[in-house]
């Protein structure tokens, strides 16, 4: 099989021993499978994220992402860069347009990247690792390795804000988008119809500045989730994972509920559906163990 | 009032809306707004803004100038960009929230103590160091932002949580020794300040 090459970059969260670190084993053999070959950027640095704006200005924040971009561009010629983080493809993506869209700001970017011995020319496309499997891989193309379908499981898709919004995956709605559910769907499980939590913000960064308001919507989104009969939540975002999956014992301390929804990434459905062991899947990673998921990753066949 | 903010209040006098239009990321927005609301119908902290961003557009057009820059409201954007698509007029509204909080920033008339305006600064030094942004020193200087025996409280109160990470291998304590950084951390350095030496002198900060 001939592999699709792809400049990799892989975020700050997805870095090994880092809070997204589940994420990246599980992807590896997601593409593996797929014939996707990953080539991490060298020397790539963090995207400031949605929360450098207050110490950071435009420009060092569009220079962050050019820089990226450059080393996209010269050391892996003719790549579209893919970053698995929703945060990381938002701020890349905004960063590759908006020089081309605002007279000035490519000049004064490369004025800058200098000091860093860098130059951007504008060549490189900045894509989610979703859009990549929607709509170079496709859902038939997604479904040819699954050897152990996810039967009888019922997972919410959680799609929440920044894979959504503003670019969203394959021209698709933005208040109802269907992708996350049709690779539920391809892993063998059944999607929680109705899950009306889909695209609902999970506080974001601001889970560590207002804690209160944003287990607020945490607690929304996981107690939807119960209510559509789901018993683990799915999501494509790193922040959105770790939120919604490691504030539910805070909830229960505070507020005296009983939530225990695993919270996995659509790459560890794939990898288990794919015959991947535990280990592949990145099973290890969590703090509410998907009990079921792992059940199914240890089955011979 | 500081420097930064008397040279800027003396320099537009009473029109705010060209300061904002000069100095804010897509600030020449702002006189699009129709004043439908549907951002502040969008917005998932919106019972927590004192003003909604529709408000906010307005308050600059009355030049309203202290209210809007001292004001908590922007700071409680979550970057979810529901109100980017919502927005009838296709105004950047996220872009411009993140642009406005900036700004009170660095003229240093945004809340004092404001948790995300705190978290933000950190998040940023964190970032600058290394090039890459150090989860659990992050974490930390979150945590101890309030003093030390805030921190130790809060670091207490989330030990739980910091335990199961540490297992489930998502947060490593070796981190605090340096961890994970760019090799050319120094040129990084050097690239950022001199994007915003240009930013600052295109926008008439330095003399």
């Amino acid at each position: 099989m001939v592999k699709k090459n792809y400049a990799f970059y892989p975020g700050c969260s997805s870095q090994k021993g880092a809070s997204a670190s589940n994420f990246v084993t599980s992807i590896n053999m997601v593409c593996d499978k797929l014939g996707i070959q990953l080539n991490e950027i060298p020397d790539w640095n963090c995207c400031s994220a949605s929360i450098g704006y207050g110490e950071g200005g435009l420009l060092p924040r569009l220079v962050l992402n050019a820089r990226n971009l450059a080393l996209a561009e010269q050391h892996l010629p003719g790549q579209d860069l893919v970053s698995g983080c929703p945060a990381c493809w938002l701020s890349t993506r905004e960063a590759a347009e908006k020089l081309h869209e605002v007279d000035g700001l490519m000049a004064e970017t490369n004025e800058a990247l200098k000091e860093a011995g860098l130059n951007f020319k504008g060549t490189v496309r900045a894509r989610h690792m979703v859009e990549v499997l929607v709509e170079d891989i496709g859902f038939e193309g997604m479904k040819k390795p699954v050897v152990k379908p996810l039967e009888g499981m019922k997972i919410a898709g959680y799609v929440g804000c920044q894979t959504n919004r503003p670019f969203g995956i394959d021209g698709e709605s933005f208040e109802n988008p269907q992708y996350l559910d049709k690779m539920i769907e391809i892993v063998g499980a059944e999607p929680a119809s109705g899950y009306e939590q889909k695209v609902t913000c999970c506080g974001g960064a601001l889970a560590f500045s207002e804690p209160e308001k944003s287990q607020k919507q945490i607690r929304d989104i996981v107690e939807s989730a119960y209510d559509h009969g789901a018993e683990m939540i799915v999501t494509p975002c790193q922040l959105c994972q770790a939120n919604v999956e490691v504030y539910q014992s805070e909830i229960n301390k505070k507020k005296g509920t009983k939530l225990a929804m695993p919270v996995v990434y659509y790459s560890q459905l794939m990898t288990v559906a794919y015959g991947g062991n535990p280990k592949d899947a990145g099973l290890d990673g969590h703090v509410i163990q998907p009990e079921r998921l792992r059940q199914i990753a240890e089955r011979k066949k | 009032m500081n420097d930064l903010n008397q040279q800027a209040a003396a320099h537009y006098g009473k029109n705010f809306l060209k300061e904002v239009e000069d100095r804010v990321e897509d600030g020449e927005w702002v006189k699009m707004c129709m004043q439908c609301g549907v951002c502040a119908g969008s917005c998932p902290l919106g019972p927590h803004w004192e003003h909604s961003p529709q408000k906010i557009f307005r308050m600059i057009m009355a030049g309203k100038r202290d209210e809007v820059l001292s004001s908590d409201s922007m700071w409680m954007c979550t970057s979810c960009y529901n109100c980017i698509v919502r927005c009838p007029r296709k105004l950047p509204i996220t872009h411009i929230m993140h642009g406005l909080a900036h700004y009170a920033h660095k003229l240093n008339i945004a809340p004092k103590g404001q948790p995300t305006r705190e978290v933000a600064r950190l998040f940023w030094n964190s970032l600058v160091q290394t090039g890459r942004v150090n989860e659990l020193k992050f974490s930390l200087a979150v945590y101890f932002k309030d003093g030390f025996v805030r921190g130790i409280k809060n670091a207490l109160a989330m030990q739980g949580i910091g335990l199961k990470l540490m297992k489930a291998k998502r947060l490593n304590p070796m981190e605090i020794l340096g961890g994970h950084k760019c090799k050319d951390a120094g040129g990084i350095k050097k690239m950022l300040a001199k994007a915003k030496e240009i930013e600052d002198r295109r926008q008439g900060f330095s003399s």
